[in-house]
């Protein structure tokens, strides 16, 4: 048999016999061994990668990735009310269009000079953020929510030269469990309990844990659970008091109808901007911002960069650039604020688009309607027997908790029942928040019509039988 | 007259996109909109009532946030305008970010990651309606373990800096298993280490020790052998270095550490001239982690999404981030019951989207695809290293007569002593014709620092394009270094006048901060 010719790799220009053997001469070199003479022989793998036999054709590796894709059963493709930081709304196509593009898509760390348009996107989204929040300083994107949270609780330490934080006893255990590490070894955490009739942080505990030692309160609003934390005024007047920040997480698409928490006296506020436009992804949709106002003593404190506006030698031309570099690790290694590096910078463009396309008008459209369903929501499931929603009588939004134990049924029982109507019913709470029992979250947003939450409904009555 | 056309002429005659677009605030115009929303059925208004009145006073928010207006085409059109004034790997020739492996993201893997079987999937659904993600998770997983040789991996970390973050987490916990958690309190990493090594485990509570090269610029063994004692919890370095040189004694710094009781994490976010040749195991390493958009094709995103993915030993194995991606022969599931975990690094599971690329990309190249993205990328570098150094100016400090391996950092001390022009300033002038360029991390330990890699990515006509641009310009700093001091001239913007970015009176990160200010002044 002849032997097989040398494939050439369609993603390895220099993948020709001629080329290796070209660049072969020109670098001196006999064969690429000469390269690798460095590395001692016991080091060396001996043997090929046991690896699983290549796709090369396009064709073959489309198929075999879509095969496997098709094994899943998507969110369109079925009714699903689950939320709990990961959360299903519109995406519109612009906000897609604008992140395919090549120029941002495959651009990474570039100069103010050759990628001023992502310096330009990047603080233009840092400015309606900062609209948003009622703000004036806010990061280029880091990781996600609970990133987002750790480091915002790490400044409030630096900031006040503090070693502990209360910490609402509603967040997820996720991101309880994420602040916990991050804060270790030399912030301490501990958990301010709430109301077990409306789910409001206890105030009169709050008063008990604080003390001159506590460098942040932190809790979210809306909460994890989602009701509407409606005490938050006098949450951040008591952490005040106490020399304290107060550290507010917030769902950015509830802010054109809920004041940002610098109106209620946040010091910084945090969270996520999934909901800003970008798909969901199984969990890869997240980037974390943090937003303060813009105080040196706080801006000092960010690990992450924060793009700023600058003149050029021309009248009228808009530069860019990093503010305050030196406080980063990129400038100073461990003697920089924590740590800096590749995040979700694309995201915080796409989130851009998403707050000029929304506008001030979409935003309070957006926020009222997400209320008015999941109120709407919470009735109609209050009504089923045996099921009850014990922070009813809070204002929510977006998410809610409902209890089945009425019913005698687990939050499994009901899933499973409901899945078999291609519904996907609320996160089950039962070993997050065991003392809420048989409990599960779930999330209403504007994509649910009337339809798909009387569908819900009739669902869960069937199930709870 | 001729219709005969002259032929190109070397450097190109670049200019970018100059679209002198204003800030999105200023293309406002009152009542516009970029999208619209469901209307809310009369019925679910009625029912609902004055959900608003519910907010107490002080939570309602009454005046809209000060958003621009625009209609849809003007939004995109701002957009596009902002992108087509940036470069990415797309479009350039972008072998001028050394360490940070700029190479070809294939488009097949963004497009199979647009699908809604991706893109729509909730990460708490049934694990029964995302048996292909997790199959996905699973299988990625088991090719990153032979590609290390480690036994087990979490691919939860968002990006290469998280992924070290987690694998000192990890370390932390192991140590404190052993009720060694307040001993062994100094981490060991060496300066041509990606910074994030020694910021990460300070951030968790250690102290840095940090090696210098030795003359030949290889971290210092002796050094070493004198930093290590019974405080030592780990060792946190990269190999090859951002020098491109390979440490032949990586093993003997792996026993010393080894020695007394410490850990060895090897950031491999240079593996890209390494795969299938030599493995984090064979050297003896505990923990490992890979940038999945370096080594494995992501895309880089800006400054991502990326992914990152944190190998260990069989030792280390349960301290792992969870979940972890489990298979029974039957099915896949998430495994929670790992009651020695540090816990979540970020929500669910990892960058999910990011993760099937990578997977994609391995798939297509197999095991001796693998091998040939290496050599090429090494042969590359190696070509670009001779290349370069027939510049007048340019050297390529340390191990002299020793080749690189996928990168180099070239110093201008030469050019910038004879002309006065910094490294900083071929950067900015490079810019001209249409490519991008970097220096270094800080500190400059290399003089004048420039960090090439050319991955397997580029063509030997694209390094000959990006050769020929650094000789014109390096023969401009002898001849007009003024011309250099000021530039960009072709590019969207001119020379930026950064002081206002470092005082607090002036510097201005939204546009609300910068109107006051500008207002006050």
């Amino acid at each position: 048999m002849p032997e097989k010719p040398k494939i050439v790799y369609p993603y390895i220009p220099n993948s020709t016999p001629q080329a290796r053997a070209d660049l072969l001469d020109a670098s001196g070199a006999a064969s690429v061994e000469d390269f690798y003479a460095e590395i001692p022989a016991n080091l060396r793998l001996q043997r090929p990668l046991n690896l699983p036999k290549a796709l090369l054709a396009e064709a073959e590796l489309s198929r075999h990735v879509n095969g496997l894709l098709a094994k899943n059963t998507s969110t369109q493709e079925a009714l699903s009310f689950l939320g709990a930081g990961c959360w299903q709304h519109q995406v519109p196509a612009v906000c897609d269009e604008i992140n395919s593009r090549g120029e941002f898509l495959t651009a990474y760390a570039g100069d103010p000079y050759e990628d001023h348009g992502r310096f330009q996107a990047l603080f233009e989204y840092e400015s309606m953020m900062g609209e948003l929040l009622n703000m004036e300083v806010v990061n280029v994107p880091n990781y996600d929510g609970f990133q987002a949270t750790a480091t915002a609780l790490r400044m409030a330490a630096r900031v006040t030269g503090r070693g502990r934080v209360l910490v609402a006893a509603t967040v997820s255990a996720d991101k309880l469990s994420k602040i916990r590490d991050y804060l270790t070894p030399d912030i301490q955490v501990e958990t301010l309990p709430y109301q077990p009739a409306s789910g409001l942080l206890d105030l009169s505990a709050l008063k008990q844990q604080i003390s001159e030692q506590i460098a942040a309160v932190y809790f979210e609003n809306p909460a994890y659970l989602g009701w509407i934390e409606t005490g938050a005024a006098e949450i951040a007047a008591l952490a005040h008091q106490a020399g304290a920040l107060c550290v507010v997480g917030v769902d950015p698409i509830s802010l054109g109808v809920i004041n940002p928490p610098a109106d209620y006296g946040g010091d910084i506020a945090c969270g996520d901007i999934q909901p800003l436009g970008m798909h969901m992804n199984y969990g890869g949709g997240h980037g974390g911002f943090i937003a303060s106002k813009d105080e040196p003593k706080i801006v000092m404190e960010y690990p992450s960069r924060l793009f700023g506006i600058a003149p050029t030698r021309v009248e009228g031309e808009y530069g860019f650039g990093d503010v305050a570099y030196e406080r980063t690790s990129f400038a100073l290694r461990e003697e920089g604020k924590e740590w800096v590096g590749t995040a979700a910078a694309l995201w915080g463009i796409t989130a851009g688009v998403y707050l000029a396309l929304m506008g001030p008008q979409g935003m309070q459209e957006i926020g009222l309607g997400i209320m008015q369903r999941t109120r709407y929501a919470m009735k109609k499931i209050a009504r089923l027997p045996g099921v009850r929603l014990p922070f009813e009588d809070s204002p929510h939004f977006k998410e809610f908790v409902v209890n089945f134990e009425g019913a005698g049924k687990t939050v499994a029982e009901i899933n499973r029942r409901l899945l078999e109507q291609n519904i996907f019913g609320g996160k089950d709470l039962s070993e997050e928040f065991p003392e809420l029992g048989q409990s599960a979250l779930y999330c209403v947003t504007e994509v649910h019509t009337q339809t798909d939450i009387d569908r819900l409904a009739t669902a869960l009555n069937e199930a709870i039988q | 007259m001729s219709i005969q056309i002259g032929k190109k002429p070397i450097p190109r005659r670049f200019q970018q996109a100059r679209w002198d677009e204003p800030v999105i605030f200023e293309l406002s115009e009152a009542g516009q909109r970029g999208v619209l929303l469901p209307e809310v059925e009369a019925e679910v208004q009625e029912q609902a009532g004055d959900v608003l009145a519910a907010l107490p006073d002080n939570l309602r928010r009454k005046t809209p946030p000060a958003l621009p207006e625009m209609s849809q085409i003007h939004v995109l059109r701002h957009f596009d305008r902002l992108s087509q004034e940036n470069l990415g790997v797309d479009l350039n020739i972008d072998i001028g970010q050394g360490t940070c492996t700029m190479k070809y993201s294939p488009k097949i893997n963004d497009q199979l990651a647009r699908s809604p079987k991706m893109s729509e999937l909730h990460p708490l659904q049934d694990e029964a309606t995302v048996q292909g993600m997790l199959e996905i998770m699973y299988r990625l997983e088991q090719m990153l373990k032979e590609i290390s040789g480690m036994e087990r991996f979490s691919l939860q970390p968002g990006a290469g800096s998280a992924a070290i973050y987690a694998n000192v987490a990890m370390m932390r916990a192991y140590h404190a298993a052993r009720g060694e958690a307040g001993k062994r309190d100094e981490v060991i990493t060496t300066i041509f280490s990606h910074p994030s090594n020694a910021a990460c485990a300070k951030t968790a509570g250690y102290k840095i020790i940090t090696l210098y090269p030795n003359e030949d610029g290889y971290p210092d063994l002796e050094a070493l052998k004198a930093a290590v004692s019974e405080r030592t919890a780990a060792l946190m370095i990269t190999n090859p270095e951002d020098t491109g040189i390979y440490n032949p004694r990586i093993a003997e710094f792996v026993e010393t550490v080894h020695g007394v009781g410490g850990l060895c994490s090897y950031d491999q976010a240079n593996a890209n001239g390494i795969l299938g040749i030599t493995r984090a195991r064979e050297a003896g390493f505990d923990l490992c982690h890979f940038n999945l958009h370096k080594t494995f094709s992501t895309p880089h995103g800006c400054g991502g999404p990326g992914a990152g993915a944190s190998g260990v030993t069989a030792a280390l194995a349960p301290f792992l981030p969870k979940p972890t991606v489990e298979f029974d022969g039957q099915k896949y599931y998430l495994d929670f019951d790992r009651p020695q975990s540090v816990g979540k690094i970020r929500p669910w599971y990892g960058v999910a989207q990011n993760l099937l690329k990578a997977y994609a990309w391995i798939m297509s190249l197999g095991a001796e695809g693998l091998r040939e993205v290496s050599e090429i990328a090494v042969l590359n570098n190696n070509y670009l290293l001779n290349q370069v150094l027939k510049i007048r100016g340019v050297s390529a400090p340390y191990a002299r007569g020793k080749r690189r391996i996928e990168q180099v950092r070239y110093s201008w001390e030469q050019l910038s002593a004879d002309t006065g022009v910094q490294s900083e300033e071929i950067g900015q002038r490079i810019v001209d014709f249409g490519m991008h360029y970097w220096t270094s991390h800080h500190p400059f330990v290399v003089p004048e620092p420039m960090t090439l890699e050319p991955t397997e990515s580029y063509s030997k006509s694209d390094m000959d394009e990006y050769v020929a641009t650094l000789k014109h310009i390096a023969e401009e700093a002898y001849s007009d270094p003024q011309m250099i001091h000021n530039a960009p001239y072709h590019s969207t913007i001119h020379h930026i006048e950064h002081e206002c970015l470092d005082n607090p009176q002036e510097w201005a990160v939204t546009w609300r901060a910068y109107k006051r200010k500008m207002n006050q002044s």
